[in-house]
């Protein structure tokens, strides 16, 4: 399959089953939200090292926050439900709590509740309030500028994680330009994020190592300066490869943001050095969910 | 099916429990089952059909017309469905309600909404003493639901308060929050003295300053977040707690009551 010139492979992506979960963190106005939000969701890259992957979903205007401020969505994603929920728990506890201003509240809805402010609470030292309000419970923190408001819990749903494609240009400029272009169309899509700084990530991975304490090591046959040294995918023309992982709450979301994505790259073309599209996978028989590239963009 | 509805049509001279009406101790039953159920009054006995007019026969929306402040126990923890008072009711209102609504047109007594558990009670006009309180010599009075008095409430609103809402349009008497142990109370209009008297934990929520004892703290004016969603939750409500322009965020906070754990606060409106 080619598009506008740009090879798109005959392979997939291969991605995990997760558990994710999300949160809308409020304060007195959009920066505010924004650096706490960002502040949140800091390392939180990849799980590997990170304990969880997580990134802002979209800001939110004051009508939809429940506190009718303005506000940003965040989404954490982990392997499991106990790590999400400690993650959640300290990420909130260390970057939200202490932000000026802030808020925070759930932000998605399951029979699966995960803490929240329900732990934090103890932070004011039994000066802390409970208030039920709509059939939600809230906890009143005080703090030292004023009031931290907390929602008790917020949910933990089923999710998928590490859908993927790579960028393979031309030159390292025209690759992270093309990268650029696919995560702003794809920020639109909700309930994914792409969890890498900028959604890029430019040192894609391979299962295993030659050291035995590493589990993961470059992704040799895409490193670009490795095209006579190892068995390369690369060919000569290709300077330069970047990757794109989605995680989403579902294979449905993570096929969306996928499409406009590679379609914004595609749009590009060859005509800005946009060679081909590939994806990252592991023979098919580590994760369950599949993207096959032609599929999702025929 | 329309809603069962039970006219007045002899008043006794002794008080009438109408405990046995709660729409989930007649689900299921015919009109002439219904006819047969018997409510005590003093040392008699009445069949409701001796008492009212029966039509409707929807079991889940009873309303009861022109019932006098002698009919106790109306809704008497009460299982999902609602019941509109179209008329006064005595005492004990909605006692110990676990779900559904009861709403009333006119005045109800003592004790309304006393140990009701969830649920929405409405009252249009007054009521007496001990509302959503605990009943005598009882620990914890209101656990969960939302009370919403139009008219005035009389003295010890929300006594022993354990959780839930209280929503007062009008006054109340003295003793408003007394002992609570947590949940709200709102009054828009006076308190009377020693509001808050006893309160552990819980919040009063005034529109007016109110005559505080000695062992309520002023801990100064702040705007508080929590505020305006409280009042966006009440939007649905047809009262003036719905209207957005008597929501506000920014109030005085007094801590109290320090003669007892000192954990509960009085707001007041600035």
């Amino acid at each position: 399959m080619i598009i506008n010139g740009v090879t798109i492979d005959a392979t997939f992506a291969e991605a995990f089953p997760m558990k994710a979960t999300r949160a809308i963190i409020t304060a007195q106005n959009e920066k505010w939200a924004m650096i706490a939000a960002q502040a949140m969701t800091g390392f939180a890259t990849s799980v590997i090292a990170c304990g969880c992957e997580a990134g802002i979903e979209r800001l939110m205007g004051i009508e939809e926050t429940p506190d009718g401020r303005p506000g940003v969505a965040v989404m954490i994603f982990a392997m499991g439900g106990k790590g999400l929920a400690k993650q959640l728990e300290t990420r909130a506890g260390q970057c939200i709590l202490t932000s000026p201003t802030s808020a925070l509240f759930a932000g998605i809805e399951s029979n699966i509740r995960i803490p929240l402010g329900k732990n934090l609470r103890y932070f004011g030292d039994g000066f802390q309030i409970a208030k039920v309000i709509g059939g939600k419970r809230y906890w009143r923190i005080p703090v030292m500028d004023g009031e931290f408001l907390a929602e008790a819990t917020t949910g933990q749903v089923d999710a998928v994680g590490g859908g993927n494609f790579l960028v393979l240009a031309q030159s390292q400029p025209q690759a992270l330009a093309a990268c650029e272009a696919a995560i702003e169309a794809m920020s639109k899509i909700p309930n994914v994020i792409m969890p890498f700084p900028g959604g890029v990530v430019r040192s894609g991975s391979k299962v295993g190592s030659k050291y035995a304490a590493l589990n993961a090591s470059t992704n040799d046959a895409f490193c670009p300066t490795l095209k006579g040294a190892t068995k390369t995918e690369l060919s000569p023309d290709i300077e330069s490869v970047m990757e794109i992982v989605i995680d989403g709450l579902s294979k449905e979301d993570i096929d969306k943001a996928m499409r406009v994505g590679i379609e914004a790259v595609c749009k590009l073309g060859a005509d800005n050095g946009i060679k081909r599209i590939s994806a990252g996978n592991y023979g098919g028989k580590l994760g369950p969910f599949h993207f096959h590239l032609q599929e999702i963009m025929a | 099916m329309s809603a069962l509805t039970l006219s007045l049509i002899h008043s006794p001279q002794q008080r009438v429990d109408m405990s046995p009406l709660s729409c989930h101790l007649i689900a299921g039953k015919s009109k002439a089952e219904i006819g047969e159920v018997e409510l005590k009054s003093g040392k008699r006995k009445f069949r409701v059909d001796e008492l009212f007019a029966i039509a409707g026969d929807d079991t889940q929306d009873i309303v009861l017309k022109g019932t006098t402040e002698k009919f106790d126990y109306i809704g008497k923890q009460l299982s999902g469905g609602q019941i509109t008072v179209e008329g006064d009711a005595g005492a004990y209102l909605a006692m110990g309600m676990l779900s559904g609504q009861v709403k009333i047109t006119g005045n109800a007594g003592l004790y309304a909404g006393c140990e009701m558990k969830k649920g929405f009670l409405e009252i249009s006009g007054n009521t007496g003493d001990f509302l959503g309180g605990a009943l005598p010599g009882n620990k914890m009075g209101m656990k969960g639901g939302l009370i919403l008095v139009k008219g005035n409430a009389g003295e010890r609103v929300g006594d022993h308060l354990r959780k839930g809402m209280i929503l007062i349009e009008g006054n109340t008497g003295d003793y408003c929050g007394s002992r609570m142990i947590a949940g709200t109370i709102a009054v828009m209009g006076q308190t009377g003295k020693y509001a808050g008297y006893a309160m552990r934990r819980g919040t009063l929520l005034l529109w007016n300053q109110p005559d505080l004892s000695a062992s309520f703290n002023d801990c100064g004016m702040h705007t508080l977040a929590f505020l305006p969603m409280v009042f966006k939750s009440l939007k649905q409500l047809n009262s003036k707690f719905a209207n957005a322009d008597e929501a506000f965020n920014r109030v005085r906070r007094f801590a109290g009551d320090m003669s007892e754990k000192g954990k509960g606060e009085v707001l007041i409106k600035l």
